[in-house]
């Protein structure tokens, strides 16, 4: 337990915690956020959607299983800070390379650890995520809590433009290792972190909108067997018909959906020309498209067992999710009405709703290929539950070509 | 889906007595179930044998049947009844196994019965070893190299294939009896030998043996329409080769991320899939290789189990609730989450907690066994602790144990010797897993192993052993700082979780020293809710836990309060006896409308479901913890005491610290309470009374002993004056072996004396339970023991009411009993154990306080005494109450108990002054033979009505045993003896077969018994060399099951058992209408 460094956390109402510094020294500001999963520090860390955001975890011990090259979402930890009960330095697993700490502080992410995780938690829950600051350097709570009231809202933020990737590119790993067949079974083990996608050629292509794409997503499109092309989100509609895809996929990305106009109008140009799947935040954007409505929730969805119910089946499937907007559904309190809602794009179907507060989790339009859903089918972390949202894909883009 | 309407009884079976493996978890469970289908209207028939079950409480079923769990009572329950489902899955192996009987022999499918909740099919496939594997093959996941064998031949030819280690386990047990590994042939064959043995289907699995690998439990549940979610994940401490029952284990699982543990997710619901659980939870347990992450899965349990009831507590996910609503066809998403109120039932817990569970164990009862851990379960219970962090809830699980352990304490050893003596001592004693391993591997630390090291000794995962580190690093800083700590400083080694007490010994000043500038540092625990969701959502159920945080959840409510403290984790002498009272006295506070508080620290019990009380603090029954509860309550309403008197001991010893610290006690006075515990204020108290007891000395020398037992001869029964509850206590008939005894006795503790009191030979013991109100008496009821006195009264058989006394006799013990309440003052319940010579009526023991045959009594006379008792303690009067007069029911209710020697190898089954059983079963009939003869069925040995009986008895029951065999012999049974007996029989005219003694070789006694050709066994001994001598046919008559006594007064009630069952077969009758 090496040498201990003071940090705070200041909330922009005013509220202050003391606890050590953890990771990067220094300061950073962000929306602070609570996620409830129990595993899965890794792939929350360098999952894009955390633009922007300082993630509290509720679960005390984190690091247990230390940091591994292979549970990766992204690159790099994109988000603004981390904010832990207790950082664990002796990581405890066959495949742990690096102990959180030390992979915190060379990605130069800023945290803390040693406060009262719950209270905050609790915190959050009554009174709303919010700007809140970190810092090891300035530990006067007025001035920090200052701070906090200055840093930019998230609402109205493009955060898309600053993890999309720069350049068009092709992805073909698959899940290997790790991936789960129609049935959630194991494949035998080829070696840990998954090995290129063998198998058969691809059926369809299919052009991936990166808002802030993570890994999974394309592992598991590349599962699904498809010609997998990544565009950054700035693409244009017509750039991307010029690829001539059988299919376009909108991916999860960070902040505010309005913030990012452009894509919402390549969505609008796409619509009913191409099947069109989109998760989180390209849920989102599809609504926008479509002419529906966003609006921030109180506190976010972040976790791993979310319950979501899908109307067809009536089925229940325990979700991962990380969602600070949603979409309202036709009139606000509608959400779970089954009747369609109306657009001038024609009726839109609510598909799957959150049994925790009814918010709309997936739609579907009813006259146009095109489907979404505002939680992670693709998991990483959290429950395989929901796969089969990809083998919609293929249904779609395969009547889409009869 | 809305709940099934096609049916309308349901039959839920219990599990019966409380042995190893089967605790009180399955009292919880069932409990659960009972509450929510009558909820939902159904008519439930409920059948357990054992009394002392909150689900046998006859409001709680619409049939209530104390039977014995046999597949020929159940048919006459179904024939009366005609109930329309069968929920098999709520009274662990016991259930399961009889549901399995009842449709193998055609029995439900005769009367139309349909099993819910679990399917035969399912119960066989996930049961059956071999079809388990098969089954996990179809969906590509692995299992251990394995092999069934029906025999020895087959078990020797499966040998080379599996290889060594190997484990062996026999079908259809439960807590893995007889499971063992071989590390060489010898093992191999005397281990399989045994498991054919034990397995009640004479198969075995030989599996090729994962020792070391890390284990993981999931508990998951499904619904009807195929909506499935983990309730939580349990990673065990101790590794493959230590049963999980054994395992200090902790929730949520540490060491996986997230990638591996959706893989067991998926394997988790494949299994629910394949195997066919359509409805309810299941356990299931999987090993991993901490190389390469490599994963077989190792058993699944159809059923609600152990774990189920652990991981209910643990995230506040009522199970076994759910599991029933889901029986009759409710979905997930249609219940909701009690806790939040605003969620559903189908979502998957977070916590935001650490839950540490440790095994309690009872080796010190069972000397003669080898105590290190296995692959067969051996403990007796478990403490469960909550906290933020693993340290803190570690440390709070240690001190939950009461095993006078407060912290991480050194061996005394440490210290002396040479440091690398020392070293090697302790890695020998870390080599070999025990109940003391935790300790072990602190003094290891202590001395410097280190982490990889000890982690290959042990295969303990690293990340426990660093926690560990961690702790021990502040010990040794703490060790060099002084007292008073500054306030920061103590907050920081609060929230590691030490004790006061613990941190007294470290800065060597008392706890109160600690406790005074704790409190004055404004250092104290905050109380956090256990939510089931992580604080997403506001819990509205107050389940609390401590931890040195700065925010506090408890909000306690400004209402008249009463706190209840429990008992603990269960051990052999305080068990589900205790919590059954604590639970009736949280009923009795709600329904006069105080609020009630319950504290308590073990998770299979009824006390701790977040139902039972208005508030519940899962905490350990420490003087600082429940302090700091009375403390926090106190901050609104208004806390009108304590009830000490329901939990056993453990509340008990509390009692005058707690009145020390202002706490006021319900009930009977603390100074009543120790006026009764007092050896020389109780002397006083009896003589004022012109009350008899045993003649008595205390000595502390062996020169005093002698002349004590000299003046009030022999002979004596013995004991230390430091141990309670009957521990090494001894019956000693001659000077040399009183010189022996005393010289152990004094080696381990000079301070203490030994307590020397005239051993009653023949005495016939009676305990009575009393109710007062400070002035009125009221006897509950008199219970006459079938064994003599100097069996502990926990393990011998008792008949209410008495089957052999005059009206003169039983009056006497009634007045006496009426005068000792009286005089203490007593108010609430009372337990008084007298005995009875020659006419002469002695007082053995007083205990102001709820007894362990509370709930037989009130079952057998059908008033719930621990009820009245706290209404009673709440100021009411025996009038009020409306119990002024004592119930004589015209039925007799027999308890037997039930003992854990199948799982002790080399334990002698011979009864005595200290108490070995770990539960108990209730027969209930018109005639004490009937009664007598179910109670035996129950405890799982039903006599036999036809067939052979072996004899051998001391000399001073020879002459007893003419009588008797001349009527086995009457009856059509065949009677054989050993010379003695047989001689001294032939010579009253009675002619029987003599065999051999086992060293009169052979064929001998021993072969008899394991050939079957033996059906009853009548042995009773003397001295301890004759003990030595028989105990091998003793042995021999456990692991066959057969059915033996070894005293007359057992034997003649065996006898008159046999008698009833000839003249009349049983027949059922539910508890109301006994009470009718």
């Amino acid at each position: 337990m090496g040498a201990v460094k003071p940090a705070i956390l200041a909330l922009a109402d005013g509220t202050v915690f003391t606890g050590t510094a953890l990771g990067a020294f220094g300061e950073t500001a962000g929306e602070v956020v609570f996620n409830t999963a129990l595993s899965g520090y890794q792939e929350i860390l360098t999952d894009p959607s955390y633009r922007g955001q300082m993630v509290t975890m509720t679960y005390p011990h984190i690091g247990n299983y230390g940091v591994n090259p292979e549970d990766i979402e992204s690159t790099q930890p994109w988000l603004a800070g981390f904010i832990v009960k207790e950082a664990c330095p002796y990581p405890s697993n066959w495949r742990s390379r690096q102990s959180l700490d030390d992979y915190l502080r060379s990605h130069g992410i800023v945290g803390i650890q040693g406060i009262d995780t719950r209270a905050l938690t609790t915190h959050l829950r009554d009174h709303g995520s919010q700007q809140g600051v970190i810092s090891h350097v300035d530990l006067d709570p007025k001035r920090v809590v200052r701070k906090a009231k200055d840093a930019p809202s998230i609402i109205g933020r493009d955060l898309v433009k600053e993890v999309t990737c720069a350049e068009t590119y092709k992805w073909t790993e698959s899940s290997g290792v790790w991936a789960v067949t129609s049935e959630g079974t194991v494949k035998p083990s080829v070696g840990a972190g998954g090995a290129p996608a063998g198998g058969a050629p691809s059926r369809f292509r299919v052009v991936a909108f990166d808002f802030g794409i993570k890994y999974n997503i394309l592992r598991r499109l590349v599962d699904e067997g498809y010609d997998v092309t990544v565009v950054p989100a700035s693409t244009t509609a017509d750039d991307t018909l010029a690829l001539n895809p059988d299919g376009v996929f909108l991916s999860n990305g960070p902040g505010d959906p309005e913030a990012v106009p452009y894509a919402i109008d390549a969505v609008r140009a796409l619509l009913g020309k191409k099947p069109l799947f989109g998760i989180c935040l390209g849920h989102q954007i599809m609504g926008l498209a479509l002419g529906l409505q966003t609006y921030k929730l109180k506190f976010g969805h972040h976790g791993a067992n979310h319950p979501v119910m899908d109307l067809d089946t009536k089925k229940v499937e325990i979700t991962s999710q990380n969602h600070n907007f949603a979409v309202r559904g036709g009139a606000s309190a509608a959400a779970s009405q089954a009747a369609p809602w109306t657009t001038s794009y024609g009726p839109v179907q609510l598909t799957h709703r959150s049994l925790n507060d009814d918010a709309v989790e997936g739609m579907r339009c009813l006259d146009l290929p095109a489907y979404s859903v505002q939680y992670h089918p693709e998991a990483s972390p959290g429950p395989h539950d929901a796969g089969y949202l990809f083998h919609r894909f293929t249904d779609l883009m395969a009547k889409g070509m009869s | 889906m809305p709940k099934r309407h096609d049916i309308r009884t349901i039959l839920l079976i219990g599990s019966g007595p409380i042995v190893i493996g089967q605790a009180c978890e399955f009292d919880y469970s069932g409990t659960q179930a009972c509450k929510a289908l009558r909820e939902e209207g159904y008519r439930i028939v409920l059948i357990n044998s054992n009394p002392a079950t909150i689900m046998t409480d006859p409001e709680l079923a619409d049939r209530t049947y104390i039977e014995p769990i046999t597949v020929d009572s159940i048919e006459q329950i179904i024939q009366r009844e005609q109930p329309d489902a069968l929920l098999p899955t709520m009274g662990g192996q016991t259930a399961l196994n009889a549901a399995v009987a009842l449709a193998e022999q055609g029995i439900l499918k005769k009367y139309g019965v349909q099993l819910i909740g679990a399917s035969y099919e399912s119960i066989r496939k996930a049961e059956n070893r071999e079809e388990f594997k098969k089954a996990m093959a179809r969906i590509g996941l692995r299992t251990p190299a394995s092999a069934i064998a029906r025999s020895r031949d087959e078990a020797l030819r499966a040998m080379d294939e599996i290889g060594f280690p190997a484990i062996i386990r026999p079908s259809f047990t439960l807590g893995g009896t007889g499971g063992n590994i071989a590390y060489n042939r010898e093992e191999y064959e005397s281990f399989t030998e045994w498991g054919l043995s034990a397995s009640p289907v004479g198969e075995i699995l030989i599996e090729r043996s994962i020792i070391g690998w890390k284990e993981f439990e999931l508990e998951v549940m499904r619904d009807t329409k195929d909506n499935a979610v983990i309730v939580c994940s349990i990673e065990n401490v101790d590794p493959m080769g230590i049963h999980t029952g054994d395992s200090i284990t902790v929730a949520p699982a540490q060491t996986l991320t997230d990638k591996e543990y959706q893989v067991m997710r998926d394997a988790s619901l494949r299994i629910m899939r394949e195997i066919g659980v359509d409805t309810g939870g299941s356990n299931i347990q999987f090993g991993v290789n901490p190389a390469d992450g490599n994963m077989v899965v190792i058993e699944m349990n159809p059923r609600v189990s152990r774990s189920s009831a652990l991981a209910s507590k643990a995230t506040g996910f009522p199970i076994a609730k759910i599991a029933a609503k889901l029986a009759v066809g409710y979905t997930l998403d249609e219940i909701p989450n009690d806790i939040t109120r605003v969620t559903k039932a189908s979502f998957e817990p977070s916590i935001d907690y650490v839950v540490v569970k440790i095994p309690r164990f009872a080796f010190e009862k069972f000397p003669q066994t080898d105590p290190t851990l296995t692959t067969q379960m051996k403990s007796v219970g478990e403490v469960m602790a909550i906290g933020r962090t693993f340290k803190e809830s570690l440390q709070k699980a240690i001190r939950s144990l009461e095993v006078d352990r407060y912290g991480f304490e050194p061996h005394p050893s440490l210290g002396e010797g040479e440091p690398e003596e020392t070293v090697a001592q302790i890695r020998e004693r870390i080599r070999r897993p025990d109940a003391e391993r935790l300790w072990h591997l602190a003094d290891g630390l202590r001395m410097g192993i280190s982490v990889e090291e000890l982690y290959g000794l042990t295969k303990i995962d690293p990340w426990f052993l660093n926690q560990m580190k961690d702790l021990l690093a502040v010990e040794d800083q703490l060790a060099r700082e002084k007292h008073p700590l500054a306030p920061e400083r103590l907050r920081e080694v609060k929230a590691l979780g030490f004790s006061d007490r613990r941190l007294g010994d470290l800065l060597q000043v008392s706890e109160a020293d600690i406790r005074k500038s704790r409190l004055k540092a404004g250092v104290v625990p905050a109380f956090k809710r256990v939510d089931t969701c992580g604080a997403e959502f506001q819990a509205r159920t107050p389940y609390l836990y401590s931890t040195y945080e700065t925010e506090c959840e408890s909000r306690p409510e400004g209402r008249q309060k009463v706190m209840i403290l429990g008992g603990g984790p269960n051990r052999i002498g305080q068990g589900i006896e205790f919590d059954y009272c604590c639970v009736h006295a949280a009923l009795a506070l709600r329904d006069m409308g105080y609020e009630t508080i319950m504290v308590n620290c073990n998770p299979e019990t009824v006390s701790t479901d977040y139902d039972t009380s208005d508030r519940l603090y899962f905490e350990p029954l420490t003087e600082e913890d429940v302090l700091s509860i009375v403390e926090t309550e106190r901050l609104a309403g208004d806390l009108l005491g304590v009830v000490v008197q329901f939990g056993g001991q453990t509340p008990l010893k509390l009692a005058l610290p707690l009145e020390k610290a202002g706490v006021p006690i319900l009930g009977t006075s603390p100074d009543a309470i120790d006026r009764a515990e007092d050896r020389e204020r109780f002397k006083a108290l009896l003589e004022k009374l012109d009350l008899k007891q045993p003649a008595s000395g205390t000595a502390r020398s062996v020169k005093e002993a002698t002349a004590i037992a000299a003046a009030i001869t022999y002979p004596v029964m013995v004991r230390p004056s430091y141990v309670l509850g009957g521990r090494a206590m001894e019956i000693i008939y001659d000077e040399k072996s009183l010189q022996a005894y005393i010289g152990k006795a004094i080696k381990a503790s000079v301070k203490h004396p030994v307590l020397i009191d005239k051993y009653l030979e023949d005495a016939i013991e009676i305990d009575v339970d009393a109710l007062s109100d400070g002035t009125q008496v009221v006897i509950g009821g008199i219970m006459e023991h079938i064994e003599e006195a100097g069996v502990h009264s926990g393990d011998s058989a008792c008949s209410l009411p008495p089957y052999s006394l005059s009206p003169a006799l039983v009056d006497e013990i009634r007045r006496q009993a009426v005068a000792l309440a009286r005089e203490l003052r007593v108010i609430g319940l009372m337990n008084i154990q007298f005995a009875i010579r020659d006419g002469i009526v002695y007082v053995l023991e007083v205990n102001p306080r709820a007894s362990r045959t509370v709930p037989f009594v009130s079952k057998a006379i059908g008033v719930p005494l621990a009820k009245l008792a706290m209404q009673a303690m709440m100021g009411r009067t025996l009038a009020q109450i409306g119990f002024t007069t004592e119930r004589t029911p015209a039925h007799v209710s027999v308890k037997e108990a039930v003992f854990p020697f199948n799982k002790f190898p080399n334990t002698d089954v011979l009864l005595g002054p200290e108490m070995r059983s770990t539960g108990e079963v209730m027969g209930i009939a018109d005639d004490f033979g009937s009664a007598f003869l179910k109670s035996q069925a129950g405890a799982g040995s039903p006599l036999p009505m036809a067939g052979r009986v072996f004899l051998s008895v001391k000399d001073k029951d020879k002459q007893a045993t003419v009588a008797l065999v001349r009527r086995f012999l009457f009856l059509g049974f065949t009677v054989e003896a050993t010379r003695g007996t047989a001689g001294y029989l032939a010579q009253h005219g009675v002619v029987v077969d003599v065999v051999n003694k086992v060293m009169e070789g052979r064929p001998h006694i021993v072969d008899h018994i394991k050939n079957g050709e033996v059906h009853l066994v009548i042995n009773t001994v003397g001295d301890k060399a004759s003990q030595l001598d028989s105990a091998s046919l003793r042995r021999a008559a456990l692991v066959q099951n057969v059915p033996y006594q070894t005293t007359m007064a057992g034997a003649r009630a065996t006898l008159m058992g046999i008698e009833a069952g000839l003249k009349r077969k049983l027949t059922v009758k539910p508890l109301q209408e006994y009470y009718a």
